[in-house]
């Protein structure tokens, strides 16, 4: 029963703060709680006993992604409301087909039925030890292709970033 | 000792069922193209906890991999995302996605 507590507590804590994300009307504040949101899931990355992920999650997510998303703001001055806000029906509208999406997930998901015969408490799939043998034995090929990537995105980042016309 | 058992892959399925949908309800209701991508984020990191939970759950340590991948391609993106972003607001000096219409026509 004490896993389902802290499942709750953490589904509650992500919830939350994304739901504060976006009613919050500084971007600032709501950097600050999508860092809450990802905190929360990497709690259930811990539950799932899968140790490398959050490590990795928090560290990519937390640490990498939301200090640039923190740069970006400081760096634009954004640190004021919209300017032109949509119109109460268009969010109106939103919120209900977002709900209308809810709604048919929940049904799609109701018909399946999974007899989990592993209990994820006790896996080891997820710790640092099985997963690297994974991923530097089966999976190399495209583990090396993701530096490619990155060079990628680093080479036009610096483009997109420097001063004059290119 | 405490001893954990273990919640129903149900509960995953509507924690990030809820997630993604809040995800979809914040790229349409915001103007801001930063937000828009923060909620982009929110959206990607619900699919990689469902990925997770099943992996866990059917014992297959493919998913799990698979949601390294996936952190990876969204470093990259966010990346470039933020660069493309300071660009325009360097060139129109906002970055309300209402006024980003010049490829409309």
């Amino acid at each position: 029963m004490f896993s389902h507590y802290i499942f709750y507590f953490l589904s509650i804590m992500a919830l939350f703060s994304a739901v504060m994300m976006l009613v919050s009307k500084k971007p600032i504040h709501s950097v600050l709680f999508l860092t809450l949101t990802f905190f929360a899931i990497a709690g259930h990355y811990v539950l799932l006993n899968a140790q490398f992920l959050a490590v990795v999650h928090v560290i990519v997510y937390a640490g990498a992604i939301m200090v640039l998303f923190l740069f970006t703001v400081m760096l634009l001055n954004l640190n004021n409301d919209e300017r032109s806000p949509k119109p109460i029906w268009v969010k109106v509208i939103a919120f209900l087909a977002g709900c209308m999406l809810l709604l048919t997930l929940i049904g799609v998901f109701r018909g399946y039925d999974i007899q989990s015969a592993h209990d994820p408490m006790t896996t080891q799939i997820g710790l640092v030890k099985s997963l690297g043998r994974i991923l530097y034995h089966d999976y190399l090929i495209p583990f090396e292709l993701s530096s490619v990537l990155f060079l990628t995105a680093m080479v036009g980042a610096v483009l997109l970033g420097k001063k004059e016309q290119i | 000792m405490i001893t954990l058992t273990a919640i129903p892959v149900h509960y995953y399925l509507l924690f990030c069922s809820i997630l993604f949908c809040i995800g979809v309800i914040g790229v349409l209701i915001k103007r801001n193209a930063l937000l828009i991508l923060m909620s982009i984020e929110l959206m990607i990191n619900s699919i990689n906890l469902l990925l997770a939970a099943f992996s866990a759950y059917s014992n297959d340590p493919a998913g799990q991999i698979f949601v390294f991948f996936i952190m990876v391609v969204a470093a990259a993106e966010v990346a470039i995302g933020l660069a493309i972003v300071v660009l325009i607001y360097r060139t129109t000096h906002s970055i309300d996605i209402n006024v980003l219409n010049k490829l409309k026509w």
